[in-house]
This record gives structure tokens, sequence and C-alpha cells, in this order.
């Protein structure tokens, strides 16, 4: 699919947001470097640049850096410089640090968003990329050219920014490695999950709820180990009264999630996409306090927050549900398709 | 001396009008304020033994009673208080270390009160908890370290041992001899019925209260009164006292005229002897130490049972915690100096240790900038005295709180700050017989119900406005508060924005 | 039948029960009123020593030997409920004499009274039970 659909399914969504914030992920949009880790960064200026840079060279090694092609259009204006680079790993750096190299990444990530100020990672997966913007979804889109991008799996997201600021770092998807997260709602457990979250080295940094969200997917998935449903069932865990009545192994469960990670149930009204190499995962929030419906149409999965979403690229589409509050709906794609 | 320098603190009015002579006050007051004038036929008083504890006024059927301030003045100045010149007199007379009960009185700043609650509007939906399910249920214990699988890539789901409580609140530690076996079978009942824990404090357990184990936490203290094998065995966790808020650094003395009957039974110590508990562990003078105890205590109990620490809030509470959470303790007990106790000497109470809100918020934070916040659960105690100071507790940072003085106010308690005279007139704080039978368990249980019953109600609600439907979701939540009347300071070791930030 | 119970462990002596009683019985709107500068004529007493003390009222007999052996009538039961008709009583105390539980007195003006269970005054249901508190007098079907 190129990203042209994807755009194309947000404009009667448009009233969603109010032009504060759009952002797109695609998945398998990088075959030729699929092997290397794509950074996506916003600076300031081109000393954070050269900040950043060098950075990324003493771990990196950088086998292309470019700045990100974009159409010029009125609509997206006071724009940062914005910068891709693939990059592997340096084997001494790895053995140096005893890392692997997921964690030199994350700790690189989170490095720059923290310390160099004026520079941004806002993507840092393999053969995946995020794109976002100060503007209207469609508009970002554009500016981006995304219809030049083909991919297994789009996500999207216009934004209507309320307890912070729209700027560029704050639009949606929020990624971190492969793990990109958009989010209808507001986190009324922000601060419990991000202090929480803080303890295994993450580092808060871009003014908004949903950044959370993306790294306790990477670190309940990642370092714990855990599946998407067990992911699902921290996330947003099932009540204690419900979890009583299942049966007694499937209660032991439940119940040993809650209880390990009691600070990482997040709770306020969402819908929230999280894509990942090789799939999506959609999940509400366990009170349904957010709009979500799943469709299909052949062989692919739609899920929006409205019906209308999927209508306006798919008028056929099939199996149109709305799941219930925490129940996730899991998508992988063929194996071999990616 | 010849002559008291102390006139009356309180005043005894009663209205004749009313008064129908029928010697309740008389009958009611183990000070011996009031008595019957046969000649007369009306009520006296001798107002120089009143402490006001309101047992009279509270019992008077036509409530012709009241007692009120003296207003008799010493010639204070801004330097010199009434309280402080009382003070100076009772030492010139007596050549005594004054001794107080119940908690800090002074003026001091109360965070609790500096502190508001955030609640939602328009983006993001409060919840009634009257209609939507709001959860308030919390494990303390520490969290497993990795999450490992079997064979078949099931989740293993062994955890280490774990207290759950139907709500974030408990009764703090309060012996079987500071406080009277009527309360402490209302503490143990209450607990039970509400499914949370209480603290048998330094006294002993009493063979009645087994039954009750399962809401139980056994305590250890310096003097080791009443600990062996079966009481550790006996409740559902193992406290180390190491300090008290009111306290701190000082041990307990509980005068032998209260070692009578059951409590020297219970505390396996011979009638009348002094109870006293040293200001330290004479086994733990390092936390090295600490950390013997601890794994001694979870030898005595198979590892079944998750061991508290309980530490009073001083100045270095935060490197304090941060030992204790490395000793393999389960839990900590933090007690802020508005901690109550039954007898402290007035100076330390008075002076000694910091604000628990800012101790909590403090030992919070380091646990989390050490990463080791999961391996410990955090109680809070030293003055809650609320429902919204429940919330503010845990929205800091605690996973549950402790409360004494509100649970015994509960209970008749009136503050008078007279514990340490053993006789209260509401059968809590004394262990004389006619005294203690004031205490009706049933009538005790009911209120401390009642009063937990309504605190989950407002916790409920609060956390509703704020959209949140469980209490894992506020604890350490800290942008749910909001601080007015602070110092950047304050605000920054509470970790907290000021309001309109 | 609900009757008053009291329970020793809980009463504290402080013969409450009895001045509420007086009350009751009174027919007053305001307490003072009633009893102020009054001797009372309860029909509940705290009776015992300084270790023990509780409250004795009418036990309301199933079988009571008051009622057996009043000569007018003025005594007798309605509804399992023991009752005196004022007016026919002409005091001659054979009740008191026979009450093992001594649960009947001498009322103001030489007739004789005893505890109704407040059923018949403004209270509707023993005030002495109201007013217990600790909870040593308690109502209830046993």
């Amino acid at each position: 699919m190129t990203g042209e659909k994807i755009i194309e399914s947000m404009l009667p969504m448009h009233d969603r947001s109010n032009g504060l914030g759009g952002g797109f992920a695609g998945y398998g949009i990088y075959p030729e470097y699929k092997d290397f880790y794509a950074f996506h960064v916003f600076y300031n200026d081109n000393s954070a640049r050269a900040e950043c840079e060098k950075l990324l060279g003493e771990s990196f090694e950088i086998v292309k850096a470019e700045n990100i092609p974009t159409r010029k259009i009125p609509e997206i204006t006071d724009i940062p410089l914005i910068w891709r680079y693939f990059a592997a790993p340096r084997d001494s750096v790895l053995s140096r640090l005893q890392l692997d190299e997921k964690e030199l990444v994350v700790r690189f990530v989170m490095h720059v968003n923290s310390k160099i100020d004026g520079a941004y990672v806002f993507s840092s997966g393999k053969n995946m990329g995020t794109f976002k913007a100060v503007g209207f979804p469609e508009d970002v889109g554009r500016f981006y050219r995304l219809d030049e991008y083909e991919a297994y799996l789009w996500t999207a997201h216009g934004r209507y920014p309320t307890n912070t600021p729209g700027w560029w770092g704050g639009a949606h998807p929020f990624s971190l490695l492969d793990f990109s997260v958009v989010h209808n709602g507001e986190i009324s457990s922000y601060d419990a999950n991000r202090r929480h979250i803080e303890m295994f080295g993450y580092k808060c940094t871009l003014r908004t709820d949903t950044e959370v969200i993306a790294y306790i997917a990477d670190y309940l998935l990642r370092r714990c180990g855990l599946t998407l449903e067990e992911v699902a069932s921290v996330i947003a865990a099932p009540f204690w009264s419900t979890i009583e009545k299942k049966e007694p192994k499937e209660a032991e469960r439940l119940s040993y999630l809650r209880k390990v990670f009691p600070s990482l149930l997040v709770t306020g009204p969402f819908s929230i996409v999280l894509g990942f190499d090789g799939g999506m995962m959609a999940l509400n929030d366990r009170l349904k306090l957010r709009p979500m419906v799943v469709a299909e149409a052949g062989d692919r999965v739609y899920v929006a927050s409205e019906e209308a979403a999927i209508r306006a690229v798919e008028p056929d589409a099939e199996n149109v549900y709305a799941p219930m509050g925490g129940e996730p709906v899991i998508v992988r794609v063929k194996e071999g398709a990616y | 001396m010849a002559i008291s320098y102390i006139f009356p603190e309180f005043e005894v009015v009663r209205n004749f009008d009313r008064c129908i002579t029928c010697r309740v006050c008389e009958r009611q007051c183990s000070n011996g304020v009031h008595s019957y004038d046969e000649d007369g036929k009306v009520m006296l008083a001798d107002e120089s033994k009143c402490v006001d504890c309101q047992r009279c006024v509270a019992l008077c059927p036509t409530r012709a009673l009241k007692i009120v301030k003296n207003d008799c003045t010493f010639r204070e100045d801004a330097n010199w208080s009434g309280a402080t010149i009382k003070e100076i007199y009772k030492q010139a007379e007596s050549g005594g270390v004054l001794l107080s009960s119940m908690g800090n009185p002074q003026p001091l700043p109360v965070y609790w009160d500096r502190i508001l609650i955030n609640a939602s509007q328009v983006t993001n939906p409060s919840i009634d908890p009257l209609r939507e399910p709001m959860e308030t249920k919390v494990f303390l214990g520490k969290k497993a370290d990795d999450i490992r699988r079997g064979p078949d890539g099931e989740l293993i789901c062994d955890l280490p041992p774990q207290l759950e409580l139907s709500m974030p609140v408990m009764f703090s530690a309060m012996s079987f001899g500071s406080i009277s076996y009527n309360a402490h079978e209302s503490l143990a009942r209450a607990a039970t019925e509400l499914g949370i824990l209480y603290n048998t404090g330094e006294g002993g357990l009493h063979e009645d209260f087994y039954r009750f184990g399962k809401n139980t936490i056994v305590q250890v203290a310096s003097g080791r009164f009443g600990v062996h094998e079966a009481y550790l065995n006996a409740g559902a966790a193992i406290e180390i006292k190491m300090g008290q808020g009111a306290k701190p650094g000082i041990g307990g003395h509980l005068p032998g005229k209260k070692i009578v009957g059951e409590v020297s039974r219970t505390r396996m110590i011979p009638e009348g002897t002094d109870a006293i508990s040293p200001a330290p562990h004479h086994d733990i003078y390092s936390i090295e130490d600490l950390r013997q105890l601890v794994y001694s205590l979870k030898e005595a109990t198979q590892h079944k049972k998750p061991v508290i620490v309980k530490v009073a809030a001083v100045h270095n509470i935060a490197a304090i915690a941060s030992g204790i959470a490395r000793s393999g303790a389960d839990i900590i007990a933090i007690d802020g100096f508005r901690g109550g106790t039954g007898a402290a000497p007035t100076r330390i109470r008075d002076n000694v240790g910091i604000p628990i809100e800012l101790a909590l918020a403090a030992v919070d934070q380091r646990l989390r900038d050490e990463g080791i916040r999961n391996n410990v659960s955090l109680v809070a105690g030293g003055s809650i005295r609320s429902a919204s100071d429940v919330v503010k507790a845990v929205a800091l940072g605690a996973d549950t709180c402790y409360i004494g003085t509100a649970a015994l106010m509960a209970l008749g308690c009136h503050l008078c700050r007279s514990c340490h005279t053993g006789k209260c007139n509401w059968g809590i704080a004394t262990q004389r017989l006619e005294l203690v039978r004031r205490l009706n368990p049933d009538i005790g249980t009911r209120r401390l119900v009642n009063l937990l019953t309504a605190w989950k109600h407002e916790i409920a609600e609060m956390m509703g406005g704020m959209g949140i439907n469980s209490i894992e979701a506020l604890r350490g939540n800290r942008l749910m508060l909001r601080g007015v009347n602070m110092t950047e300071k304050e605000l920054e070791i509470l970790g907290i924005s000021h309001a309109g930030e | 039948m609900k009757r008053v119970y009291a329970n020793e462990k809980w009463c504290l002596g402080c013969h409450l029960c009895e001045y509420y009683c007086a009350y009751a019985n009174s027919g007053k709107s305001d307490m003072v009123k009633a009893l102020r500068g009054k001797k009372i004529y309860p029909r509940i007493r705290v009776e015992g020593d300084d270790k023990i003390t509780y409250a004795v009222s009418c036990r309301h007999c199933s079988d009571p030997l008051c009622v057996k052996s009043c000569i007018t009538g003025a005594l007798h039961i309605e509804d399992g409920v023991v009752c005196i008709d004022r007016d026919r009583c002409v005091g001659c105390l054979t009740c008191i004499l026979v009450c093992p539980y001594g649960a009947v007195v001498r009322g103001e003006g030489g007739v004789v009274q005893k505890c109704e269970l407040c059923l018949k005054n403004a209270v509707g249901s023993p005030a002495c039970v109201l007013g217990c508190p600790n909870q040593a007098l308690v109502f209830e079907e046993r």
C-alpha cells in the first residue's frame, strides 16, 4: 500500500484534529536498508545536528545520512531540519558496553532527546519510519511525500492537543525501535506510568502522554518478554471483579500480571494502535471511553476511531465491529510478506 | 511546694438551669473533676483536674456541660507563649522531663493542607464511582524481578509474599498495654471486616486475637516484648520497629502500673515491672545488622511473611530508606513527626523529625532514582487525617497509609493528650477494668468500619474525578497534585508543580 | 418477642437508663422540665456493687407471677407485654412481693408502675436502650 491510501482515509477525520499535529508510521518502507536502524531526527539548528551526528557516529556506522524528502506546501510552516540516517551499531561499542544492539539504540535515543538541546529522534526502527509535523494529517502526509513510500502497515493520527503544546515532536506516532503508537485519548495515569518507566532508563521528554505508551510497550515486550496479549492485560488490566470470575489458571495469570506491573496500568480514555515489526495491536481502555472500530477487506485489516475513515478507502469493508474495552485486536502480516 | 504557678487549663461551665443532677458526669470522670454536694443539692467541679476529654460533655443527657479554655492568661509575648511559660513552671515544680501524648501539636506546616488535587474537565471524562467499578485494592510487597516462563511458555506466577488490602489504609502499631484489650479487639475486628490490617505494636498478641491473624501485623521492636515463634507466625506480616515519628531516637516506656494481668502475660514480663524498650535495637547497630534481623525473621516464618521495617522520618530518611530497600525488607513504613504516641518526652515530640509529606516524597523519588522502587512497598504514617490525605499520600508515592490517631478518634478519643496518665475516660489508653469496659468492641468495630467505609467512598469520588479507576494508577501520580503557599524548594522536594502551572 | 436485655459486661453504672426512663414516662417534651429538681421514679434500676453493675427492668415473663397475683386485674398481658392499668391498681403491692426480679416498683402517687417497653409513651421503643452509651442494654428477640 502506498501512503496515499492512508492519507485519503484521514480526510473525513479532519474535524477530529485541529491542525496542531499529524503523523504517520509506515512499516516495510525501507526494504533496501532493512538491516539498518533508520533514525529520523528533528533539529532546531545545525549545531544540534553536529552534536547529534557526532554522538551517532561514535556508536553507529552511518551508511546513509540525508534530508528526509519533503514537498513544499503552504500548510506546513516553521519547519525544522528533518534528517534521516541509516546506521548499524558498532560491534566494538556493543562489546565494550555489554549491550545488545536494541538497548544501545534505546539509550542513544534517550540520550539525544533528553540531553541534546534542539534534537529529537522521532523514529528509530528497522525498515519502518514515522513522519510527523504540526499540521493536519492530510497535509503532513503530502508534505512528507508518503505517496512515494510503500508499506505493509500504515498508522496515522491527527492531533487535537489539550494538555500539552502542539509542536513537531509532540505529534503522533511516538516510536521507539520498531514500536510506534498512535493514541486517541488522555492518560489519567500518566505520571504514575512515567515515573515508573523512567526507572528503567526511559526518559519522557516529548511533553505528551502518549510517549509513555511506546516506552511501556518496549519495556514489556522487549525487556520483560511479555506477549502482546499479556501486555494488553497489563496496560488495560481487567478489573479484579472480572479476574475473580475467570477459571483459576487464567485468574492466576491475570492477577500475577496486575500484581507485578501495577504501575503500568493505563487509565483514562484511550484507543491505541501499536505498530510493530510484522503487525499491529489495537487496544481500548478497559471502560471503553474512546471509540474504535475494526473492519476487514480481503486480506487487509483496518482499525480506526470512526468507521467513516475505513469506508473512505474501503467502501465494501466487512466484519465491522467495535472491540470490547481491554480486548486486544492483534493483526500479524502473513509469514514472509514483509 | 506550697503554691502552684499553673492555673487550670480548662474551665468547666455548667448550666445549672439545665442540670438535673443525674451525676453521670461525676460517675464518668476518672480524674475526679465532678462531685455532688449533698447539702446544696448541686454538682461541683474541680477544674484543676480536668483534661478536656469531653466524656462528661458527651454523656450529659441535658447538655448542661461544656468545657472551655480558661482565658486566664499569663503575660505572654511572641517569644514567651503561655505554653512555654507553663512548661517552665512545671519543670521548676517537678524537676522532671515533660511527658506528652499524641502527635506534635506545634504550628509547623501541614503540607497536606497546601496540596490540591486535580479533576478532569472536558478532555478526559471523570468517572462516576456509583456507576463504574472503582478499584481501591492494594498489594504490598516486593514485586518480581524478572518474568519467568515454564517449558510450555506459560508464565510462572510465583511472587514474593504479598499483603492484600481492600483500600490503602491500615491501622498503625498501638500495643496492647498502651491501649486496652477492647481497643485492640475493635481494631482487629474492624480490620478483618474491612479487609485491611491492624498492627499489634510492641505488646505481643493476646491469645484471643490469634484468630484475626490474617489481618494482623505482628511487631518486633527493641524490647522484643511478647515475641516468640508462634507470635511471628500468627500474623500476615512482621514489622520491625526501628523508630516512631513522635519520638525518633527514643525507646518506649510502659509504666509498671499498666503491666497488669493480661498485659503482663501477653508481654511475657512480670506484673508491675516497667516495660522499657531501648532506644536502639541492641542487635542492630548498623544496616547490615538490620539485614540479619530481616532474614532471621524470614527464616523463622519460612519466608512466607513480608517483613516491614518502620522508621521515623528523620533528616536523612531517603538514604536510610534506600538502605532498607536493599536489606531484604519487603515494605518500608515511614512515620512522620506528627505521628501519635501514648507517651513521649515533650521536647522530642515537638522538635525531632520531619514532616511525612516531605519524607515520603523524598524516599519515593530516591528509590526511583536508584531503580529499586519495585523492591519495596511504602507505607506513610504520621498524621493521615482524612481520605484526601490518603489520596495525596498515594499520589506522592505511598502504596498505603497507616492511621493511628484517626482510628482512636473513631473509638472515642478526644485528643486530650493524657494517655500517659492511664486514666483514659474513653476506655482506650487505660488498663483499669472499669474504664476499659467503657469501650464496647461492638460499638468500636462499627465506628471504625464506618469511618473507613466513608473514606473509601471519598477516595473513590476523588479518583473518579481525576478519571482514574484504579488506585495503582494514582500511586506516584504527582501530576495530579498542585501546591499552594509553598517555596520552590518545598515544591521541588514534593515533586509537584505550583497551582496554575 | 423483643425484650430488653442487660449485658453486665458493658454496664458502666452510669445510671443514664434510669433518667431516660423517667423522662420517657414523664409525658414532658423536655428532659430538663421533666426531671430538674425532682425525685425520679424510673422503671429500670441499676444494681450491683463497685465491681459489677447491671440494669434491671421487667422481664415480661411468659407466665408472669405478678399478673397471676394481681387482685384487681390491673396487671395484664397485651401482645406478650406485661402492662398495668393504673386506674385499676389499688396499691396492695402483692405484685412487688411476688416479682422475683424486683422489677415492679411503687410509683409516684402510691400505685404500682413497671416497664411497658415504652410502647405506650411518645418514645415508642425502650428509651433506656436508646440512651445507653455502651450498648449494655439491648432490645431484641432471643
